[in-house]
């Protein structure tokens, strides 16, 4: 891809609204770029600036209240105003009450896009890994080697464990980017399948039990615990997954 | 019949929120957005029962959509560019211009907003601050796809140029005025 094919995509790159296959050829132009990733971090900054609460305007509850009591009464129709007045005095009471409740509703459903956000971010990281020329970047079965490579990368130590007795060889190490972030990814293998494990500090969230996700024909599980949140990707199966997540769970106590 | 209303309330209850916030954006004041929201919650009510369920929120905002412009073709006429999809194609200077910015000043980013046509401020209104993916916005403008990721790209130029050219853009070095010269 040329500087104004991206140009073109770069708002949709943005957005994740592209496919997978033309979000990876815009990300690899990116990396060898010298002027989009400007123009690529301006609309991040922008993204950003617009989710602020500053711009949204947001109907007082005595707005709300008075909008949804202007509604026509449909089994009062004709009825004296001052009836429906009183009426819908007790309404708005109710309307009050329900806006409560679907506030969180509305709060929890706006959580998802970015939760989906990561999901895609993991799954084209793992998918990245596999198909460039860079799972590793340090190439070890060695626990003791691989932990102190990530010293000086990144500001937190993750937990490094070799699962080869258990059937979960370790392959390496490497650094990866998610969400702009820089992560630590631990490479595990199990026959063929390799699995993605990618670890950061959250020390606000409470550990949780393992969340599972199927796309585009991969399984991803994610955790978390001790502080870090935890994702492990692979094409391997659903069980076999699971199993090595109990595994890095314990060995982790 | 005694539970449409009910039933009605809870359905768009939840978007109220997104339905004031676009009736604001579009008209532009508080008043008007009010008069906007009003007269489409009355319209969505008579068309209730035709409403088979699915996305309420799409279906909320497209007769918000279409009330303000009505509304706007009424009262500011002169504001109304045009609702083709053939929308003139402004000069803007290359990309290669951009500088990298850190923070953006929420005053500046909302005059800015306000200050684009209406075509482009809904789909910046709808996709940033509404969260609303491509192909839902296309739904309720309906327009294609692709328009509305042409019109969010432009939006977005538009806001990065407005902001640059009156001198809003909080540079990360703020001494490096020289250099600009």
């Amino acid at each position: 891809m040329n500087c104004d094919e991206v140009r073109t995509l770069i708002d949709a790159y943005t957005d994740n609204e592209l496919d997978l296959v033309t979000s990876l050829s815009i990300e690899r132009h990116l990396q060898t770029c010298a002027d989009c990733p400007a123009i690529y971090q301006n609309r991040v900054v922008m993204r950003n600036a617009l989710k602020a609460d500053a711009l949204y305007f947001r109907p007082s509850p005595a707005v709300s209240r008075r909008l949804l009591q202007s509604l026509p009464q449909a089994e009062q129709r004709g009825v004296p105003r001052q009836w429906r007045m009183i009426g819908a005095l007790g309404l708005g009471l109710l309307i009050v009450g329900l806006f409560l409740v679907t506030g969180l509703v509305v709060m929890r459903n706006n959580a998802l896009p970015a939760e989906d956000q990561l999901v895609t971010s993991v799954l084209a990281s793992h998918i990245r890994s596999l198909m460039a020329d860079h799972l590793t970047d340090v190439i070890s079965s060695d626990q003791h080697t691989v932990k102190p490579w990530f010293d000086g990368k990144i500001d937190y130590a993750p937990a490094v464990i070799d699962l080869a007795a258990q059937g979960f060889p370790l392959v390496g190490g490497r650094l990866d980017y998610l969400e702009s972030n820089p992560v630590a990814a631990l490479v595990y293998r199990n026959d063929k399948h390799l699995i993605n494990l990618f670890i950061w500090p959250t020390s606000d969230l409470p550990d949780t039990a393992p969340g599972q996700l199927t796309r585009l024909g991969y399984h991803l599980l994610h955790w978390q615990m001790d502080n870090a949140t935890y994702w492990a990707v692979s094409d391997l199966e659903e069980d076999k997954l699971n199993t090595f997540a109990e595994l890095i769970k314990h060995s982790l106590h | 019949m005694p539970n449409k209303r009910s039933q009605f309330e809870n359905t768009v209850t939840p978007y109220l929120g997104a339905a004031y916030n676009l009736a604001r954006w579009l008209t532009g004041e508080d008043a008007d957005a009010q008069d906007v929201v009003q007269e489409s919650l009355l319209r969505a009510f008579k068309f209730f029962d035709s409403f088979r369920g699915g996305d309420s929120r799409a279906w909320l905002l497209t007769i918000v959509r279409h009330t303000a412009y009505t509304w706007l073709r009424q009262n500011r006429a002169g504001m109304m560019v045009s609702l083709d999809d053939e929308l003139p194609n402004e000069a803007l200077p290359d990309d290669t211009e951009e500088q990298l910015i850190q923070t953006l000043d929420h005053q500046a980013l909302h005059q800015a907003i306000a200050a684009l046509s209406v075509e482009f401020r809904e789909v910046v209104i709808l996709h940033d601050l509404e969260g609303l993916a491509y192909k839902e916005i296309a739904a309720i403008a309906n327009i294609p796809i692709g328009t509305v990721m042409s019109r969010l790209a432009r939006a977005r130029k538009r806001l990065y140029y407005t902001l640059a050219q009156t001198q809003q853009l909080d540079r990360p070095r703020t001494e490096s005025g020289k250099q600009q010269t």
